[in-house]
């Protein structure tokens, strides 16, 4: 008894000290912004130019994940077949790149000098210095996380739900978009959010591949560098409209999230 | 109790590997700290100065822990009350700032650059007039950052439609000189304004085309003991051997100039 109560002092302690070392620099950036310089930042060309462009090409680049990604997650959850393990390892893979690294794959493959960069030029398709390359390099760092979540999320729906279905002559088609959909939407608006969330965040990639400029591929993380040596204030500022920007979503997915797992609960 | 551990062999390796890394980085750091010139010294250098620095330390047997990047990031980085101990940036404004707020001593001039256009050794740019063209990609330092402002001055003593016209071209603002040279020998540009000591440093993957004379700024590079180095010692003997011994000859090597006299 006495052995168990101590631990939990340990795991108390250990919760406090996670909470505080992750929080404390959070906190630091508001500490150190008024409103006011809050304003102020967004006032500035620069950061608004950034945060929208940031907005645009993380929505464009979920668009996709979301697009390719789940039915891909789906067929990872309900097939075997030979490799898959290796499959999903490389999916993965991405999720512990360091950004530099996925920067340079991405010039390797898709530069003007990479593999496929004569293939790209011929189909008068341009990727680096422009806004869809940053588009690109969001979807290439933040893919796995959603990917990895809709796996997952759809491995936990009950495979006799799915079977009834088809019993009832519904076609596989048919569903996975009436039945498993619904069932897993909880967990991949999870990863969305956790998708997003990286993608909104995303720095070395993208300044690597598609460079650093304003309105064309100045994402917020990249503004904020850009500013960190010359006007701190600033870089705090727009830091800060980063912050609430995700911790909104993150909130936002959350509470939708609770609503559509009830919603799957009921239909279960 | 034991049990359990029994069952997670991988997991108690793990967390024995970990603690064996952590224990072993920190144990290092601890003994190296002694304020002397054979200590370990911490720099903080412009991105241009990598070469040759990395070289005098070698060639000197400095045992220097540098890191290099934008000299206005580095010098940001001193504000906040990071403490290497020395600072040396690609131009005089920045030291002589820090100079002035107190949170380095006085710099020393040690060396010149020369600010040049480099294209890929097969381009077909020969002046700063072809960079007017629209089919050309530029990169360029960001503002702040020593080689962008330098740059700057050298676009904004052009005509203004030249000027104009070639700020049209630029595709992105490198933090860095090492941004700028990565854009261009990836070929994502035709054309950055760097220092003829980045394209040196490339081996013939790039070609320095030289700026009109005067059209050319003056690029001096300044070197300061940063206030509550931990070694100041150390620090005094590394901005010491950049003046004179085998610092000056790892910079002449590298292609940078003296210091201007008097």
């Amino acid at each position: 008894m006495r052995g168990r109560s101590s631990f939990t002092v340990v795991m108390v302690a250990a919760l406090a000290a996670v909470l505080a070392f992750l929080v404390l620099p959070i906190v630091a950036i508001f500490a150190d912004t008024g409103p006011g310089d809050l304003v102020d930042s967004l006032g500035s060309d620069v950061a608004r130019d950034a945060l929208w462009l940031s907005l645009k090409t993380s929505s464009m680049a979920i668009v996709v994940i979301v697009a390719v990604g789940t039915p891909a997650a789906y067929l990872l959850a309900t097939r075997e077949f030979r490799g898959k393990a290796l499959v999903t390892t490389a999916i993965e893979l991405p999720l512990v790149l360091p950004p530099a690294v996925a920067g340079i794959g991405l010039l390797a493959a898709f530069g003007p000098n990479g593999v496929f960069g004569s293939a790209l030029e011929g189909a008068g398709i341009e990727l680096v210095l422009q806004t869809a390359g940053v588009v690109v390099a969001l979807t290439f760092v933040a893919a796995p996380f959603y990917i990895r979540q809709a796996q997952s999320a759809f491995a936990a729906v009950d495979p006799n739900l799915l079977d009834a279905a088809r019993t009832l002559g519904a076609s596989e088609a048919r569903a996975f978009a009436r039945v498993a959909i619904p069932a897993a939407g909880g967990g991949m608006l999870a990863g969305l959010a956790l998708a997003w969330g990286r993608a909104l965040g995303e720095f070395g990639a993208t300044l690597m591949f598609a460079g650093s400029f304003q309105e064309i591929t100045q994402t917020a993380p990249l503004a904020i560098f850009a500013t960190f040596a010359t006007d701190f204030p600033a870089a705090l500022a727009l830091s800060a409209v980063l912050v609430a920007v995700s911790a909104a979503l993150l909130l936002a997915v959350k509470l939708l999230g609770r609503s559509s797992l009830l919603g799957g609960e009921v239909h279960g | 109790m034991l049990r359990r551990v029994r069952r997670h062999p991988r997991l108690v390796l793990l967390s024995l590997l970990l603690v064996v890394v952590v224990a072993g980085g920190c144990g290092g750091g601890e003994l190296e700290r002694v304020g002397s010139p054979d200590g370990e010294v911490i720099v903080s250098a412009a991105s241009s100065l990598q070469p040759a620095f990395t070289a005098y330390a070698d060639a000197a047997g400095i045992d220097a822990k540098q890191s290099f990047a934008g000299s206005d990031t580095l010098g940001a980085q001193i504000r906040q009350g990071v403490t290497p101990d020395v600072y040396a940036a690609a131009n005089t404004s920045l030291p002589d700032a820090l100079y002035e707020e107190e949170f380095v001593e006085r710099p020393v001039v040690f060396a010149t650059n020369t600010l040049v256009l480099a294209v890929p050794a097969d381009a077909d740019i020969d002046s700063i007039g072809d960079l007017t063209s629209d089919d050309i990609a530029l990169a360029i330092g960001q503002e702040g950052v020593p080689v962008g402002d330098y740059a700057r001055e050298v676009l904004g003593g052009l005509p203004p439609d030249q000027s104009d016209a070639i700020l049209a071209n630029v595709g992105s603002e490198e933090p860095d000189v090492a941004g700028i040279i990565g854009k261009l020998s990836q070929g994502a540009v035709d054309a950055g304004f760097v220092y003829v000591t980045d394209v040196v440093a490339t081996d013939g993957a790039l070609e320095a085309i030289d700026l009109p004379s005067d059209l050319e700024p003056d690029v001096a590079y300044a070197a300061a003991v940063v206030n509550g180095a931990e070694n100041p010692a150390g620090a005094d003997r590394f901005v010491q051997g950049l003046l004179e011994g085998e610092g000056a000859d790892a910079l002449e090597a590298a292609g940078f100039g003296p210091p201007p006299r008097g």
